[in-house]
This record gives structure tokens, sequence and C-alpha cells, in this order.
């Protein structure tokens, strides 16, 4: 049983409405009470990089905004109205049901009420999300299982090239659109065809392409394993599981390798992408060497308050390319715990032989009690979330808003991952440090 | 009394004040059918977008109290709202020059198995932990769709831990499924504040004004204006105290800056301790201001000094409405906003020469805990030209039909999430985030350069229109915008 959260890092699982909203013309409809559409999308879209409603969230999803009525007598007959209007006044092409915790609790029949209008047609699906069953990584999960077995076909062929792209979840990562686009964009360039899903793009298309690809990828420590394994299991697609976020020259170099080697890619097309890539980068860090090497403003031992994509996939640039010290790292969001030792083994591995400390859990006492503990030497550099502003500025750190909530920065195609990422997440960096007495 | 502090939990506004969240008519309808005891049935909705509840309404008041805690008993979605809570938190700060701090909220984390079990021990632990973390003055239990149907029995746990936890602990029934008028979240905290907080007074202070408001912005110039009647605001309740607000009783008059906001504790605070609330229209734009400042003035025998400040408030503004007047001869407008917000609106924009094609009210009190019609709309009522007036619980698809017809040339909106859909439309959006736009007359002349200025440049709003298509139907548009509105059985 966990405990008491202070500062949320993430929300309950009817935060997937969001992954629904990031999918183009996808429309989520919510059968819970009327403050959940509002509360989620305020923490994962509003106070966290401003990312908008974009075209179907916000206050605009449909829902059943269900009341005292809906809990004594059963919400199904609502959910069904609130369904049947949603296909006339929404222009969507998909719709995904989601159920708060009221539904849940009460146990409406929504499969019965949904199944009704896929028979008849409709290009919907629906998926239990009740807030008490688990957060919204789990929620995410939950949704992926519902889309694969309620709405996929398999497909004719198999399209040679054709790769799924599964990795961070759209708006509790704030840098997802970009991320996504920048990660698509490394595996155009040893020419494989990347599936992007979410944001702009094709839409609901590419989920229906899902099953023709030739393989997933899944660029995440654990969470998306569900999704890959019952793609596998139900299309025979294969996945490749790289567990960082590939942030920096070693490790994108070392992702390109991977999966240049999983698709079949022949190996000199991918070396010269990366000598290529390398150069350019190297050209850059090499300008950016003068200010580390020559100036004083060079920060201490570093900390991350991150989910496990970032903490992890920041972890090792940090480590492995800016050649900084890790001092502890936490992880925010629920990591079941079969997956806990891929995590730690990933935590006991960077270059130079060196581990770093991991803490597990989504409450703010503990980063702050942690930290609080430690003796730091110089000025740590503290990667986290804008809740995190309050004990560096105590620690005299210096801080910048990587993960949820991010209230403190505009965020609109920016992202930390693969070469140029790593570029602008060191101008990022330096930023901060020059900026902080200037 | 109306108001009956010895009950756990104020009563919904459905029930205590007639608040409808459907309707569709005119203004001069909805009053005249709801004044002399009138009233009007709510109208559901068949079709409707997601909402808010009063969960988000009572925190946002409550997690601004600067030494209390928040134990939000529920799972951890329903906190999603404290991220925003804490912008406005860490503005509020620096513009007090408090230095930064985040808010004292945790959150109990439901799971599963406590809505088989139970979440009492989760609650215990709740309340151990923000006593512990933050040793506050007060602890306020929030309660969530969750904890209400599983039942938990929070009374019980606060009785259990009286002896461990050495201050106050109050509960605060917002439970979202409870009402559709997100606003009962207000009067919940508010219960909240005047059962567990607010202490018998041991001497007036003849001074002192409870001013209710939300952020506070205008802090300066009203203390400039109630000095110049020998009266000191006291800003209530974000940013106050455990301490101050013990001692509203004491206050020689109650205001606010929003009737939908203030009416429950006003009203609560004359009945019980006699601090006369003031209840005119609220002080937006010249009439409202100066309505608001007698009704002040009456009450604390300053009718000269309040004339006197009026006529030099006005002089000094004058011109300015009047060049505003003359720049916006032709303009319409669409008002989309809470209930005081809309009615009070309908008379600043009268002041500034804007025509209000259409009002929408995110609800509707029918009549406020005194007893009474809201002043503002009666006012509204009171011209010449009647008006359409709709009331849904923020519903973009009834705005958004309304403003492709009506095609006006400003949207004005109170409610995040709501203006950026007009601004998709191309129409130029004038969001109403801050109480004090438009306070005042001086306030009044600001908003209207803020609207000159917005309509000056319309490049922005008329460059994302070109691009961007909203999420509905061609379908829809040809409806008429209330086609999933129930119709009134009468």
């Amino acid at each position: 049983m966990a405990g008491v959260i202070e500062q949320i890092r993430n929300v309950c699982a009817l935060g997937a409405l969001q992954s629904v909203a990031a999918i183009e013309r996808a429309i989520p409809i919510i059968h819970a009470g009327p403050g959940c559409g509002q509360k989620l999308w305020s923490a994962l879209a509003n106070g966290n990089g401003f990312q908008g409603a974009g075209y179907s969230g916000g206050h605009s999803v449909p829902c059943t905004n269900s009341t005292e009525q809906e809990i004594v007598f059963g919400g199904e007959e609502k959910l069904r109205e609130t369904i049947a209007n949603t296909l006339k006044v929404m222009d969507g092409d998909l719709f995904v049901v989601l159920t708060g915790c009221t539904s849940d609790i009460v146990g409406d029949d929504v499969g019965e009420v949904v199944r009704g209008f896929k028979n008849k047609g409709a290009p919907i699906v629906y998926v239990e999300t009740g807030g008490f069953k688990g957060d919204n990584y789990f929620g995410h999960e939950l949704l992926w299982g519902a889309i694969i077995d309620q709405f996929l076909e398999a497909a004719d062929a198999v399209q040679p090239g054709l790769v799924n792209l599964w990795s961070v979840i759209p708006y509790q990562d704030p840098y997802w659109t970009g991320t996504l686009h920048a990660v698509a964009d490394l595996l155009r360039s040893i020419g494989l065809t990347p599936n992007i899903i979410y944001g702009p793009g094709e839409g609901v298309a590419s989920v229906r392409k899902i099953p023709s690809a030739q393989f997933n990828l899944l660029l995440s420590p654990w969470n998306g394993l569900k999704t890959v394994g019952r793609l596998e299991e139900k299309f025979a697609t294969p996945y490749l599981h790289y567990p960082a976020l590939p942030i920096g020259a070693t490790e994108t170099s070392a992702f390109l390798r991977a999966v240049g080697t999983f698709a079949g890619v022949p190996a000199g097309k991918v070396e010269e992408t990366i000598r290529r890539e390398e150069a350019r980068y190297y050209y850059y860090v090499e300008r950016s060497a003068d200010l580390l090497f020559e100036t004083r403003f060079l920060p201490g031992h570093f900390v991350t308050v991150a989910d496990s994509f970032y903490a992890l996939g920041l972890t090792r640039f940090l480590i492995n390319d800016l050649g900084l010290i890790p001092e502890v790292q936490f992880i925010t969001e629920v990591v079941p715990e079969e997956y806990r030792p891929l995590i730690d083994a990933e935590f006991a591995k960077f270059d130079e032989g060196l581990v770093s400390p991991v803490h597990y859990g989504a409450d703010g006492a503990t980063v702050r009690d942690e930290l609080a503990k430690r003796t730091f030497r110089e000025r740590p550099l503290i990667l986290g979330s804008s809740w995190d502003r309050d004990i560096s500025r105590q620690l005299k750190g210096y801080q910048l808003s990587v993960s949820m909530p991010v209230s403190d920065r505009l965020i609109l195609s920016r992202t930390y991952a693969g070469y140029d990422g790593a570029l602008r997440l060191t101008e990022d960096i330096y930023s901060v440090i020059l900026g902080s007495f200037q | 009394m109306t108001i009956n502090l010895k009950s756990s939990e104020a009563p919904i506004r459905e029930q205590r004040l007639g608040a409808i969240t459907g309707y569709s008519g005119t203004l001069k309808d909805l009053v005249g059918r709801t004044g002399c005891g009138g009233t009007v049935k709510n109208c559901d909705r068949t079709f409707s977008q997601s909402s808010s509840c009063s969960s988000g309404c009572a925190q946002t008041l409550l997690a601004g109290i600067v030494d209390a805690a928040i134990v939000n008993h529920a799972p951890i979605g329903c906190a999603g709202d404290t991220i925003y809570h804490n912008i406005a938190n860490q503005y509020g700060r620096f513009y007090r020059e408090w230095g930064n701090r985040n808010i004292q909220l945790v959150n109990t984390n439901i799971e599963e198995p406590d809505t088989v079990f139970g979440g009492a021990d989760k609650l215990r632990e709740g309340i151990r932990e923000a006593w512990r973390r933050f040793t506050p003055k007060a602890i306020f239990i929030t309660t969530s769709c969750a904890s209400g149907i599983i039942g938990d029995d929070i009374r019980g746990v606060i009785s259990e831990l009286a002896d461990e936890i050495p201050v106050p602990v109050i509960q605060v029934s917002c439970e979202g499924f409870r009402s559709k008028v997100w606003a009962s979240g207000f009067d919940a905290a508010f219960h909240a504040v005047l059962t567990g907080i607010v202490k018998p007074p041991r001497e007036k202070q003849p001074s002192l004004v409870n001013m209710v408001n939300f952020r506070g912005s205008a802090r300066a110039y009203i203390t400039r204006l109630f000095d110049r009647i020998g009266l000191v605001p006291s800003f209530i309740i974000p940013f106050s105290t455990v301490a101050e607000l013990e001692r509203i009783s004491e206050a020689a008059v109650t205001a606010t800056v929003c009737t939908t906001l203030g009416s429950y504790i006003g009203t609560a605070l004359e009945e019980q301790y006699g601090v006369p609330y003031v209840k005119t229209i609220p002080p937006h734009g010249f009439a409202g201001i100066e309505a608001w400042l007698r009704g002040i003035g009456a009450v604390v025998g300053k009718q000269a000094e309040v004339e006197e400040l009026i006529a030099e408030e006005r002089a000094a503004t004058e011109g300015d409405l009047a060049e505003l007047r003359r720049r916006f001869k032709g303009k319409r407008a669409v008002i989309g906003m809470g209930p005081s917000y809309s009615q009070s609106y309908l008379g600043v924009l009268d002041e500034l020469g804007i025509e209000v094609l259409h009002a929408a009210s995110w609800h509707y009190d029918q009549r406020y805990d005194y007893g009474e019609q809201p002043p503002a709309i009666l006012r509204a009522a009171e011209r010449d030209k009647d008006v359409t007036f709709s009331v849904a619980d923020q519903q973009l698809f009834e705005i958004t039909n309304t403003l492709s017809r009506l095609k006006p040339d400003l949207y004005f909106s109170r409610h995040p999430g709501s203006s950026v859909w007009a601004a998709k439309l191309g129409i130029t959006a004038i969001p109403v985030i801050d109480e004090y736009s438009a306070f005042g007359h001086r306030g009044l002349v600001n908003f209207g350069w803020r609207i000159a200025d917005a309509l000056t440049n319309r490049n922005f709003v008329n460059k994302l229109a070109e691009r961007v298509k909203l999420p509905y139907t061609e379908w829809w548009y040809q409806q008429d915008p209330y086609t999933f509105l129930e119709k009134e059985a009468v």
C-alpha cells in the first residue's frame, strides 16, 4: 500500500484520456464525475508546459458529468445517451470511453453500452480507468490494451521498414511531441519508416497501421512492455525493447546500432549516419568545452526527480557524456515490483563503473527529506519538476524543470532526445547556471 | 437564520439557492420567473462536455490559507488541480514579496483495496503526515467521489485524533458528484472556515472590512480607497492566515468582488455575528463601484466621504471612458462567465458602449442565502432591451455554436479553458482571469484600454482561425445551440 502523496508528479488512471487526446481526431468520452476531466487536463496539459487543450481536449471532452442520480440508479443510460449524441456532435475518427471512480465503484456495465454502438459500426472502444486503480502510467497501458483488443485488425501484409514507436507518455511528458519526432527522425536517418501515432501526423490512420509494422520499438524502461507483448501475441509483431531514452552521442549512437541490428539495416548505413551525426554534434560540444573547462561554472553532483524514462535517460547522458557525478535519482511513477530489478540494474552500470542510488515513489517529502540529509560541496544540479524549485533554492542548487509538473516553462516542440536534444539540454542547463547570478 | 452553522456541511446550491445549470431563454424571462418566490426548473442535457466540480473550488480557496494544510482524501487524480493552485500561490506570494513556497497539501492516494476495506487508515496517515510535515494552524480534509461512495467515516477519524493533533481538523464536504454547481465548493470551504476556524468576536473592530476575493491583485487600489473612508481591508481567504480568519467575526462589514463567491460567508457572518454584508451589485465599472462604495459607506456611516471619493474617481476617469466609448461604437460581444460576473459585465459592457448579443452564465442562483435575487441580474433586467441568456456548466459546444451564429467582435469569458475556443474561431477573446478586471472607475478604463489593444492587432486570432478546425461536425453547426437541452416541463 503506497503512502500519502505531497506534490503530485502524475495523476490517476483516467489521465489516459490525454493519451487519447494526443492522437489526432481521436475523441475521449469520459464517464465520470464533473470535475475529473478538468482536474486531469489542468495537471497534465495546462500546468505542465502549458500544452493546451488541442483539438478535442480540455472542456471540449464529452463527459457524463455524473451526479448522485447516476451513482444511485446506475449511469448506463446517461452514458448511452452521451455516446449517441457525441457521435452526432463531435467530429472524430476514433472514440474512446474512459470511466472514472464513480462508474467503476458502482459497477456500470460500460462494455455492454459501448458494444451496442460498436455493433452498429461506430469506431469506439472503452477502458475502465477508475482513478483508484492506479496511476496514469497504468492507465496508459490499460488504454492500449483496449485499443488493441477492441479496435485493431490484422493487416493483410507486413510493411517492411515500418516501425511503431512506443515511448514517453503524451502530456505526462511535456516534451513528448518533440521527443517522438526526434526519435522518428533518428529512425528515418537509418532508412526506417516510423509510425509515430501521437501528435501532428496521420491521426487515427496511424493507429490502424499498427498491425502492419515490421516491428514495435519500445523506448522505455518498463512502461509499454504489456502493450508490445500484446501486439506480439495478437499480430505476431516482434518488438525491440530499448530501456533508455537516448540523450547525447553515446546513447543515441548505441540506440541506432541496436535498432539497425534488430531491423536488419546494413551496418555500413548505420555507421555512416552515426559518423555524420557525431561529427556535427561534437562540433558544438567542442564549442561548449571552453565554458565547461575555462570557467568555474560547473555544477556539483546531479539529482534527477522524474519518471523512469527521464531519470534513466538523463542520468546516462549526464554521466556518460557530460562527465558529471550522480548523487541520487528519484523515480516518480509507480513501477510495478516485477520491473524494479530491471531498473535497478540500469542504474548500476554507467561508464567508468559509476552507479547511482535510486528512490522510488511520488511523494515530494521523500525528495525533500533525502536531499536535506545530504552534504553538497558544490551547488547541485537538480533536474526535476517545478515543485522542486523550492528545495533547490534552499540547497542553492541549479534547477531545470524537466518533469511533470513543468509550470515554469512553455514547451512547444522542445526535446532533449537524440543528438540535437542533448545540445538543447546542455544549453538549458548552462543557461540556468549562467543566468543564476547575472 | 437561513444558514445553519450547526450542520456538518453546507447543503449544495441546487438545494439552498435553487441553482440551475440548464436554461435557455432571455434575461428578462429568467428574472421575471424567478422573482416573488417563483422558480424555474433546471433542464438537463442529453449531451454534455467535461465541467468542473466542487472540490476544485474548495481547494483553490483553502490551499491559499498560508498556515493551514489540506488533506485531500482521494485518489491521486483529484489533486490534479493543485498544480494550478500552486501556480496561483507562487504568483500571489511573488507579488506580495513573500518569497516562494509550495502549497501545503497531501493526497491520501485512495487505491483499489481502500474502496473495499475503507480508506480510514489512509486518512489517519494523511492527517498525521500533514501535521508532521507542515505543523499547520489548521487542517482541512477535502472529500472526493471515491471517499463519499465508499462511505469513509471522516468525522470518526477526526475525533479519534483529537488528542493527538492540537489544531482544528475540519471536514470539507466537496464530493464532485454531489453538485453540478462547482461554486458549491466555495460554500463547502467557507462552511469549514466558519464552523472550524472563526471565533466569536472578542471586541468589534470598527474599521475592519472582510474583503472576500480570490487572489487580491487590487490590494493597493482598494487599500487606498478604503483609507479615504477610514476603513482597512482584510483580503480573505487566500493569502490570509488562520489567526486572521479567526477574527473575521469582529469586522465592521463584509464586502465581496464576486457575489457568487461571497454570499455564503457574507450572509453567515451577518446572521451569526451581526457583521453587515454589502448586498449591492459587484464593484465592476462606474455603477458597480459606486453602488458598492455607497453600500459600504451606509453601513459605517461615511456617506459624505464616499460621495466625495466617487466624484474624484469619476473626474479622474471620465475623459478616458468617453474616448473608449467612441472607439467601441458598433462593437458587439458575447459573454460567458460565472453568474456574478456574467451579470455584472452586462453593466460593464454597457458603460463601455459595447453591445451584448448574448450572455451565458456557468450556473444561475435563483436567490442568494439572504433570500433575494442576485442584484446584478435585477439591474441588468431593468435595461430596456432584453438579451438572450443561457445557463450551462461551461458547455463549449453550445457556446461555439452560438458564437459561430452571432459572429461577435468580442467574447468575454471567465474560467480557464474557455476563451481559447473563441480565439480559434477568429473572435477577439478577452479572458477575465483577474477578479479585479474592470474593478472601480480606474479598473474599468484600464480594462477598456486592454480591449482596445486586443482589437487593434488581431493578427494572432485571425491567422490561428484560418488554420485550426474545431472538433464539431458540420451537422452540429446547423442545429439550434440548445438541441440537447431538455425542454422545461411547464
